[in-house]
């Protein structure tokens, strides 16, 4: 299969008082069509940074500063932001975390949506623009379409709020779409439903989703595939089963430990040891080492590769190399239902 | 064990909005709590909880209804002013958002040992930068923070730090809203590890707010949904968890993600029609202990 986007070896660094922060290190993903894949990891990790510098959206102090961003078969990683504005909404839009701050205060929602779609196709009429409004928001389950194309922002509750932002993104039918917490604002319930919604028009329309979160939760509801991100790095990636089911690396089993819902009637909650660590001069060897009780001694001297598990499955962790004690999984006994 | 420290009779509050809108927040809402137990009260936002918790540390005044701590009418000018010193040292809370409840003007130990100050109480431990130290190693910081500002820590600690502040007063009741939601999945278990400690060592209730209900499910002894101001079921946790009786606490479970992803794919959501929402009706027992918001001719 083809793949629609393409990160080979991406590092990103931001410039700041203290020194230059290494937000992603030697990032390398792909994203095939019709698929939704979720990068999960604490906050501070370089998750969101990764997607805005997939969407070239990057505060001026950032800069790419190694690998390649390759879109639909074309390297976009030099593009400058005239080219980006051809690709963005036509390729890939995004979602961002709170519904309120991405809408105009100010507009009606259906003349917010109308506007996304005249400005790539600044040839529609406006009767034909009126009806692809309709047609978005019935897509993404705004009932009423009609009496509610010219309330505001503020008569809309969290949820449709987020259900007009993705009318948005997908006004002009993308290939790719990002959700940077896309539910994270949003109660449970509702959570549920825009969750399925997502999902919902994946199927439909078959756009690729990179879904960013830190509710491992959340991310078993529609992610086919799951990548693990800790300071900067991917140290665990593979299909939603492989990861939930037969995780390999010592952060993510951390991950699911500290979860309530897999630690029913136990004593204690099982927790990671210690902080991340700054990405200002992120540690000689493996980030995680120092929070690892698995750790080897060579976690600390240098960085481990990633490891082949299966043709999907992949940890960066130097307990997979054929010279390393045998672990057993502490999930092993954790009784998936 | 079973007996009650904390009363809440019939309680309403409602806040103005301009002249004539009114929001019933709290809506007729009673519960009881037992000394040494975790209580969680849990709902969507807006739902009213967080009025709960401030009307019970004497935040808001409510509009109707009784708050009886230890018998004590808290409402009550007279009685809060008879019983004052007992009342505000053992009563504590912690807030979600730690960035805005500590003072950052104010180093961590200046925080930690301001509650002793404020009621003289003298610090039995010497002085009252030994009483912080230990308050901090208590809830697993060094001394290294004692002289940091809130703004040098990270969420998790700040957080810590308002636990620690909390007890300092060795509170018999700690009101703790929303003290995980801003936090990530790790420290998050360490935060509710700490609560559970406190409770089981030292004897302390707490009354647990979230929305996030596997949290509560794990943590709490019994569990209160509110709806729109509306208290719809109260319920020993597992019984809760097991067997949900009101059609929105049933639609809530639903929604709660688990981490499993055949499972998660496969399962559908109850959803529920807000309209359907009937605010009528009376808390029925159906179960010991199980109460539900019903009609009564409805069944």
């Amino acid at each position: 299969m083809e793949e629609l986007l393409k990160i080979e070896n991406l590092t990103v660094g931001i410039a700041s008082p203290a020194g230059k922060v290494q937000a992603v290190r030697d990032v390398s993903l792909e994203l095939h069509p019709g698929e939704v894949l979720a990068i999960v990891g604490e906050s501070g990790c370089g998750k969101s940074i990764l997607c805005k510098t997939i969407m070239k959206l990057l505060p001026k102090s950032a800069k790419i500063e190694g690998g390649k961003i390759i879109a639909n078969g074309v390297d976009i990683t030099d593009y400058a932001d005239k080219d980006m504005r051809r690709l963005r909404g036509k390729l890939f839009s995004m979602i961002f975390q709170d519904p309120m701050t991405a809408l105009n205060p100010t507009i009606p929602i259906g003349k917010q949506i109308a506007e996304a779609i005249a400005i790539h196709e600044p040839k529609l009429s406006k009767e034909k623009v009126y009806n692809r409004v309709i047609e978005l928001m019935e897509l993404v389950g705004i009932k009423q379409p009609h009496e509610r194309y010219k309330l505001y922002p503020y008569n809309f509750s969290g949820g449709m709020r987020q259900r007009s932002v993705m009318a948005i993104a997908l006004a002009a039918n993308p290939k790719i779409l990002l959700a940077d917490e896309p539910t994270t604002a949003l109660d449970v319930t509702i959570q549920a439903q825009i969750l399925d919604l997502l999902r919902q028009i994946q199927t439909k329309l078959g756009t690729a989703t990179i879904l960013v979160s830190h509710d491992l939760g959340v991310v078993a509801r529609c992610a086919d595939r799951v990548a693990i991100m800790y300071a900067g790095r991917i140290v665990e990636i593979g299909t939603a089963e492989e990861v939930y089911y037969d995780p390999r690396h010592p952060y993510t089993w951390g991950l699911m430990q500290s979860l309530p819902a897999l630690n029913k009637g136990a004593k204690e909650l099982k927790t990671i040891p210690g902080m991340p660590p700054t990405l200002i001069d992120p540690p000689k060897g493996d980030a995680f080492a120092c929070r690892n009780e698995y750790a080897l001694e060579i976690d600390y001297l240098e960085q481990p590769p990633m490891f082949r598990i299966t043709d999907t499955h992949y940890a960066a962790t130097w307990l997979l190399d054929p010279r390393a004690p045998k672990i057993d999984s502490p999930m092993g006994g954790m009784g998936h239902v | 064990m079973s007996e009650i420290l904390l009363d809440v009779q019939r309680l309403s509050h409602v806040f103005k909005l301009g002249k004539y809108a009114v929001i019933k927040a709290v809506d007729d809402v009673s519960f009881q709590m037992k000394k040494g137990e975790i209580f969680g009260l849990v709902g969507e936002s807006g739902s009213g909880k967080s009025t709960v918790a401030r009307c019970i540390m004497n935040v808001y005044k409510p509009a109707a209804g009784k708050i009886l701590y230890n018998g004590i009418d808290v409402c009550d000018s007279r009685a809060f002013r008879k019983h004052r010193k007992m009342l505000e040292s053992s009563r504590q809370i912690i807030f979600q958002d730690s960035t805005s409840s500590l003072n950052q003007r104010m180093t961590v130990e200046k925080i930690i040992a301001e509650p002793m100050s404020i009621h003289h109480i003298k610090p039995p431990r010497g002085s009252l930068r030994a009483e912080a130290e230990f308050q901090l190693s208590y809830v697993g910081m060094d001394s290294s923070y004692l002289d940091k500002y809130p703004t040098e820590l990270s969420g998790g600690q700040r957080q810590r730090v308002a636990i620690a502040r909390a007890l300092s007063m060795e509170p018999e009741l700690l009101v703790a809203d929303e003290p995980v939601a801003s936090l990530d999945v790790s420290i998050q278990a360490q935060i509710i590890n700490l609560l559970r400690h406190c409770n089981e060592q030292h004897g302390c209730s707490i009354l647990f707010i979230a929305h996030d209900l596997s949290m509560v499910e794990y943590l709490c002894n019994r569990v209160g949904v509110m709806y729109h101001g509306k208290l719809v079921e109260v319920a020993p946790t597992a019984a809760l968890y097991a067997n949900p009786q009101h059609p929105y606490t049933k639609a809530l479970l639903s929604a709660i993600p688990v981490p499993d992803p055949i499972a998660e794919r496969n399962r559908s959501h109850i959803d529920f029609d807000e309209t359907a929402f009937d605010r009528e009706g009376t808390m029925v027992e159906i179960a010991p202990g199980h109460w539900v918001l019903r009609k009564e001719d409805s069944q």
